[in-house]
């Protein structure tokens, strides 16, 4: 091993295909490489396959299906190397993790079975041409980076289609956290509980509203106690939604307002005289009782109208 | 390109047009709402500038496409005596009466992107553009 | 007919059918503050429902109605504006100031019970 670190070239890194010698030199390795992985592909495969039992990947899977899935990309791993292009790896790579993340198959597992591919054919590589050391550093110039790129397209791929899939289930949960509720009559409360952020105030806004239509509300209640905190960009689109709802003819108590809060929509400009604001829910329901025309009557026989 | 849909801007009948053809693209390119209504509102505005302040113009509508996302351009464009002085036209002069009463400002507002090019006595091109992020669709 | 105009005792109630071209615009405000004067209306309701855009041209003609119409002793609602349409008045920072909303025509009418019969209550 000593030998490879007296190597000139390899002390240097691999060369890359900027010198143009290297790049007509590595036209003609690539399809020797390609050739060599072809020939030998059902072993190579199979030491692969063994491989990944041994780091216990891809333990979701069937046997068949470990089987369907290794060839595939140990074919699509040959062609890219061969043609240099990525695109039919990535639409690959894009219906694989669509197929296996509802498995539950998780990135590190995608990660380490391309990687273990890699050295595979790289330890395949390093047998054949054992006898050619020059020969050998050269054929791994052509290889490494091809092989490189492979792992990333695939890892990104993956990565991107977990994150997509992700957002999805965001999307769902944010429906359901930002649930409008018809209390009474003509009162709808809109409690807002976690992390208030630009598309969740605008799904608010949108439920908000129709919900202003659908049950006829004259006066919305929307508690923000549960939001640890709102930057300008959602105080202004609160704001835009306490007037947009207006325009309908609803009005709109805010309760829950910490002094963080209050402080940022005073630094807007807004006019909190304009807005009701009252300290907690309660008094919030209060407030809109009063101004919907109901009476309340206290325990104690008290009324206030 | 065969998407893209024009709307001649002569008279105020045109506004009517130029709405209920940004809303039908919009909605066709697959915008949330309230969207549709935002450029479809921007749009009036530019619109009715051109039919009062430049007798005559017209709109283009352009679908985009981008790397993860879609969008909607328009292209303003009239022959008339032009803006003398754009920055001012796009302060918000909106008190009682408002400054020029352009709309600009307010069409800048409701998009997400929005530039005028405008020469004294050559016309006035403006071009804004609404995005829609590939998830929201 | 673009706008259909009825009559229901001291109160007006104008619907809007479709959209206006400017000239239709002006043509009904005009037409609004006549027939205010002429039934000596205490109550307009225009509604809006049916406009899908409402623009700086459209919301100076209504805020000019309501101004106008005020003078001669009648309160006006504006009702069954759409929930994008609201959305886009408010980001577009129109000054709706004496504008009062309701949700549909007999929301309006309550209202309109409130304003003019001299109760006053800040609805707002």
């Amino acid at each position: 091993m000593s030998e490879m670190s007296q190597n000139p070239s390899r002390a240097d890194g691999p060369r890359t295909t900027d010198d143009p010698t290297v790049a007509a030199e590595q036209e003609q390795l690539l399809p020797q490489l390609v050739a060599h992985l072809r020939e030998h592909r059902s072993k190579l495969r199979e030491e692969w396959v063994g491989r990944i039992r041994d780091a216990h990947l891809l333990e979701a899977m069937t046997q068949q299906e470990m089987a369907a899935e290794t060839t595939s990309v140990y074919d699509n791993y040959v062609e890219v190397l061969e043609t240099g292009s990525v695109e039919a790896l990535q639409h690959y790579a894009r219906d694989l993790s669509e197929r296996i993340i509802p498995r539950g198959v998780e990135t590190h597992e995608v990660v380490g079975i391309v990687l273990l591919l890699r050295d595979v054919l790289a330890r395949s590589l390093f047998e054949k041409y054992q006898r050619d050391f020059s020969l050998l550093n050269r054929i791994l110039d052509a290889y490494e980076p091809a092989a490189n790129r492979i792992a990333n397209t695939v890892a990104v791929s993956f990565v991107d289609e977990r994150e997509r899939v992700i957002r999805q289930q965001q999307d769902a949960i944010r429906e359901l956290s930002t649930p409008v509720l018809p209390v009474r009559e003509r009162l709808l409360i809109l409690p807002i509980i976690g992390v208030l952020d630009s598309e969740r105030a605008r799904q608010l806004t949108e439920q908000l509203l129709a919900g202003i239509r659908t049950h006829r509300a004259k006066v919305v209640v929307i508690d923000i106690t549960g939001a640890p905190d709102v930057d300008t960009t959602v105080a202004n689109h609160l704001v835009q939604t306490v007037d947009a709802s207006r325009l309908m003819g609803a009005s709109v108590i805010i309760t829950g307002l910490s002094p963080t809060i209050a402080q940022t929509l005073v630094d807007l400009g807004v006019d909190l005289s304009k807005i009701h604001t009252m300290g907690d829910l309660q008094g919030g329901l209060e407030e809109a009782e009063r101004q919907l025309g109901y009476h309340v009557t206290r325990k104690d026989g008290a009324t206030t109208t | 390109m065969a998407d893209e849909v024009r709307v001649v801007i002569a008279d105020d009948a045109d506004l009517v047009t130029a709405r209920a053809e940004a809303r039908a693209m919009a909605e066709r390119l697959g915008f949330p709402r309230p969207d549709p209504t935002l450029i479809a509102t921007a749009i009036s505005e530019i619109a009715r500038n051109i039919v009062v302040h430049s007798g005559g113009g017209e709109i283009v509508l352009k679908p985009l496409e981008d790397a993860n996302r879609y969008g909607l351009m328009v292209i303003a464009t009239d022959a008339g005596p032009g803006i003398r002085d754009v920055e001012a036209a796009l302060r918000d002069d909106y008190s009682g009466r408002g400054g020029l009463g352009l709309g600009l400002p307010g069409a800048r507002r409701l998009m997400d992107e929005f530039a005028v090019v405008s020469q004294t006595g050559r016309g006035t091109t403006i071009t804004m553009t609404m995005w829609c992020k590939e998830g929201q669709r | 007919m673009s706008v259909a105009i009825l009559r229901e005792g001291d109160y007006l109630i104008a619907a809007i059918l479709s959209d206006l071209t400017d000239t239709e615009v002006v043509e009904l405000r005009g037409e609004l503050i006549e027939l205010v004067g002429r039934y000596r209306s205490r109550g307009l309701v225009i509604d809006v429902s049916a406009l899908d855009v409402i623009d700086s041209f459209v919301a100076r003609a209504l805020r000019s109605i309501v101004l106008t119409v005020r003078l001669r002793g009648a309160h006006t609602v504006i009702a069954g504006i759409q929930p994008d349409v609201a959305i886009a008045l408010v980001q577009f920072r129109l000054n709706l100031g004496p504008l009062r909303a309701a949700l549909d025509l007999d929301a309006a009418r309550a209202l309109l019970d409130q304003l003019a019969g001299g109760e006053a209550e800040d609805g707002r």
